[in-house]
């Protein structure tokens, strides 16, 4: 019979391996939430540039500042800028929805979930993504979003960027396709490794906003498995013993 | 595992065994169950301190706040109250110096208050739960009592309280009106549920 | 090994209800085959997850809003607000994919072993009956987080109504009571899925069992071990219940738990199965996902669904889907009566039953997986080779049971 369960458990492996298979981006990235200074960053970098549109309904201040370890009279001072809002709110902002659809034509999305919905691939992809082009109302497209309808945010810090041909490569020459290579053009305050570490650190603190009892899981999780598995090694010596009964001859003979 | 006997020691030490770890299991299982009954986050914040302006507070009148889901009465007592409340003898009242817990440690004295003048308290009898009526004058009519110094009447069950809260003896509430945590933040601030450096 | 201050006076309880005589019939003098493998666990293990599908879906009842604009928003609540509130959801979405992949290697064993073969066709017939319920328990539950992925697979099953002919259309809107999937919709399923589902399903549980004890586990080697009993009438290949089969299934708990426990503290998604990604999403009528697939325990049916892309006999090739789909899952309940063969267990029967329950089991797993990934005209055909296949193992048993050459059964249990 195990030979069954070998094949099913191939099966629903094989199975698994592809349910984890989504849309094709360029670069992967592993987000870490036990990364306190990356969350810490990515957070003051959230609130700065992207607040402001984007929510993050189901998040409360005071859960990143004990998560994150920053510091309340911090976190009052300097990440909660809306009067309204107190310390144990979720992270709102003062745009108006109506407003919001008349400057974009649509309301800037809510993004605590975003990390689960689109994946963190996809996120770091798409703030790297930003480049040039004229054709749009806002000046810029998006390499994994075609015709996005959000400015590049954090263009001050990132600088400008157009697609291209990669080195050697003829425009002329090759297919459109291969000319699909995000240059600088225009340096902005950040070096592109900083730059990158900076969409890291926004990337990483949206997979901890995504799901902040993750932090607790990982606590509870070992404890959990090892207490199960003494009851599991305590539950095969008693079986064990028990079962000597059946094996025993003369018992059953 | 030829021998027909059983080792009954061995078999009685793991099914012990088993069933001590298996009841820390349940144990351990019934802690989230039962912590999710806590207040949550949402209510926690519901429940967080709140900021109250006095200033607009003039002498002899209550305003209520809302404090986690409770009445709060804020009461600015003058000085003919102070001294009324003072004046009351000690045996028709059934806690005269709050040894109960219902204040923080750092409320006491007869008017059970930080500022003599201003009180603060819960304003749900101690009895069960209805909220008193304010009746700061000794000549209000309900009492009817001749050593009524004013304060206040519950019009459920008939409880009694003088004007710092204290409740009557002989009555169906069994003791004082409940005082929050609070601190002054400046003269005109009241800041409900949080006591910071006095607690 | 029974209790023995039970049996000489009886308790104050004892003299008013049968708590020893339940205990005799049912535990300790209720004699199981003695060669019982480590297929036989499931069912034990169906019952505890059970158990906590239950706690777990009375505590989330307590956070959890079930209207159209609550719903989502009391999820994610439940998940950051409510203290362990992550866990007790994690193991009731996690339990939910677990009790299903527990009943199908339940079932599977019963086709294994015969163990629905006269005279357990009953016991079969309520587990049958079982496992439909629990789908439909399911399916409700599914909806309840009001994610895109719950609305737009509530949209597409309650459509499956309006290819009945002629009531069709009405029935789908009945069930859903409104025009699309909405609120309404929303709050009937809430009713059915936490109160009045598993009031049926806590009944057929104990049907289910009774039936069972009343004939007795089947075993491998499908031998009726009651029929050899020594002097005192115990069955000679038996041994009773507790506290042989109760600390095997202790060890087959701990070791589920474990696994378990695995995947709702590290995976819980599931890979996206168990979760799946546009359900991170608030429902939205207005706009569907670019790929939407039921849950996976549902796939294989989904797969048969979608594998009828043409029609036949004047039946449009929707209503054709229904039907099939319909008939995969009711054909399982005639299964006692299509196996024609003189033995139980696959141990004894012939090659032939040996191979088309291979083809079967790969022809289910197969639609299961055709079922998650979005269709192409080459799955289609994949979908309908292995639907003929699945239909080909129930219609062709009564032949090729009686047919082929079986192996003589020894009359007692070997060692």
């Amino acid at each position: 019979m195990s030979k069954w369960l070998l094949a099913l458990g191939l099966l629903i492996m094989s199975w698994m391996a592809h349910g984890e298979s989504g849309m094709p981006v360029s670069r992967s990235i592993s987000p870490d939430i036990n990364d306190q200074a990356s969350l810490q960053r990515g957070m003051k970098l959230y609130v700065n540039y992207c607040l402001g549109c984007h929510t993050l309904t189901y998040q409360r201040f005071s859960r990143a500042a004990d998560d994150l370890n920053i510091p309340r009279a911090l976190m009052e001072d300097s990440l909660i800028f809306s009067p309204e809002l107190a310390f144990n709110d979720p992270m709102h902002n003062a745009l108006e929805v109506e407003v919001a659809r008349q400057w974009w034509g649509s309301a800037p999305s809510d993004l605590t979930l975003t990390a689960k919905l689109r994946g963190v691939d996809w996120v770091y992809a798409y703030l790297l993504g930003f480049y040039e082009d004229p054709g749009r109302p806002l000046g810029v497209n998006n390499t994994v979003y075609e015709s996005v309808a959000m400015p590049n945010v954090l263009e001050p810090l990132q600088g400008v960027q157009t697609l291209g041909c990669p080195e050697g490569v003829s425009r002329v020459l090759s297919t459109p396709e291969k000319c699909r290579e995000l240059i600088l053009v225009r340096p902005g305050s950040l070096e592109p490794a900083e730059f990158e570490r900076a969409v890291y650190d926004i990337t990483n603190f949206l997979a901890y906003v995504s799901e902040p009892s993750r932090l607790k899981a990982q606590g509870v999780a070992p404890k959990v498995m090892i207490f199960l598995f003494v009851f599991g090694v305590l539950a095969y010596l008693l079986k064990r013993e028990y079962w000597k009964d059946i094996r025993r001859p003369g018992v059953n003979e | 595992m030829a021998d027909h006997g059983i080792n009954k020691a061995r078999r009685r030490f793991l099914v012990g065994a088993t069933s001590v770890v298996g009841a820390v299991g349940v144990v351990g299982v019934a802690v989230p169950f039962v912590a999710a009954w806590k207040p949550s986050a949402r209510a926690r914040a519901a429940g967080a301190p709140v900021l109250i302006d006095i200033s607009k507070l003039r002498p002899g009148q209550r305003i209520t706040v809302e404090w986690r889901g409770r009445p709060v009465w804020i009461i600015r007592r003058t000085p003919e109250m102070i001294a009324r409340t003072r004046a009351l003898s000690p045996d028709i009242l059934a806690d005269p110096d709050s040894r109960q817990q219902q204040q923080p440690a750092y409320v006491s004295g007869e008017l059970r208050s930080l500022k003599p003048e201003i009180g603060v308290l819960v304003g749900l009898c101690t009895h069960f739960g209805c909220s008193p009526l304010y009746r700061p004058e000794p000549d209000a009519a309900e009492p009817g009592s001749d050593e009524w110094s004013g304060g206040f009447y519950c019009p459920c069950h008939g409880s009694r309280f003088d004007l710092a809260g204290r409740v009557y003896t002989n009555m169906p509430a069994p003791t004082n009106l409940e005082v929050p945590p609070y601190r002054f933040l400046g003269d005109a601030i009241i800041e409900l549920g949080e006591d910071g450096e006095l607690s | 090994m029974t209790a023995p201050k039970r049996e000489e006076g009886q308790s104050w309880l004892g003299a008013r209800f049968p708590v020893s005589r339940l205990w005799r019939e049912h535990l300790a003098n209720y004699y199981v085959p003695k060669n019982l493998n480590i297929w036989y666990v499931f069912g034990s293990l169906a019952l505890l997850v059970l158990v906590i599908q239950v706690v777990t879906g009375i505590w989330l009842t307590m956070s959890y809003s079930p209207t159209a604009d609550g719903a989502f928003a009391s999820i994610e609540y439940i998940m950051r607000d409510v203290e362990w509130g992550w866990l007790i959801r994690y193991l009731h979405t996690t339990g939910a994919s677990a009790l299903f992949i527990v009943m199908y290697l339940h079932m599977f064993r019963g086709l294994l072993y015969g163990s629905y073969k006269a005279p357990r066709e009953l016991v079969w017939i309520l587990g049958m009956t079982l496992y439909l319920i629990l789908m439909a328990e399911a399916f409700m539950g599914y909806l309840l987080p009001w994610g895109q992925m719950s609305y737009w697979g509530a949209q597409v099953i309650t459509s499956l109504f309006s290819a009945i002919p002629w009531v069709g259309p009405d029935l789908a809107q009945w069930v859903r009571g409104d025009y699309l999937v909405s609120g309404v919709t929303l709050n009937r399923f809430f009713a059915l899925h936490v109160i009045a589902l598993p009031l049926v399903i806590l009944t057929l549980v104990v049907l289910h069992i009774m039936a069972l004890h009343e004939v007795g586990s089947n075993n491998p080697d499908g031998i009726e071990i009651r029929q050899h009993k020594d002097d005192t009438g115990k069955p000679l290949d038996g041994i009773p219940f507790h506290p042989y089969y109760t600390v095997k299934d202790l060890l087959g708990v701990a070791i589920f738990l474990f696994v378990f426990c695995g995947v709702v503290f590290y995976f819980p998604e599931g890979g996206g199965l168990f979760i799946e990604q546009p359900n991170f999403e608030s429902a939205d009528p207005l706009s569907t996902p670019d790929h939407i697939a039921p849950v996976w325990y549902f796939t294989p049916f989904y797969a048969i669904l979608r594998a009828a892309n043409f029609s036949v006999l004047g039946l449009d090739a929707r209503l054709l889907g229904v039907i099939l789909m319909a008939g995969a899952i009711a054909i399982l309940f005639v299964l006692p009566w299509l196996d024609r063969s003189p033995v139980r267990s696959m141990r004894y029967k012939g090659w032939m039953s040996k191979i088309m329950l291979g083809l079967f089991a790969i022809s289910f797993v197969g639609l299961g997986v055709l079922g998650v990934l979005p269709s192409t005209p080459e799955r289609t055909y994949m979908a309908q080779g292995l639907t003929v296949i699945y239909f080909a193992y129930f219609l062709l048993m009564p032949f090729y049971t009686r047919w082929e050459a079986t192996r003589p059964v020894p009359k007692r249990v070997g060692r």
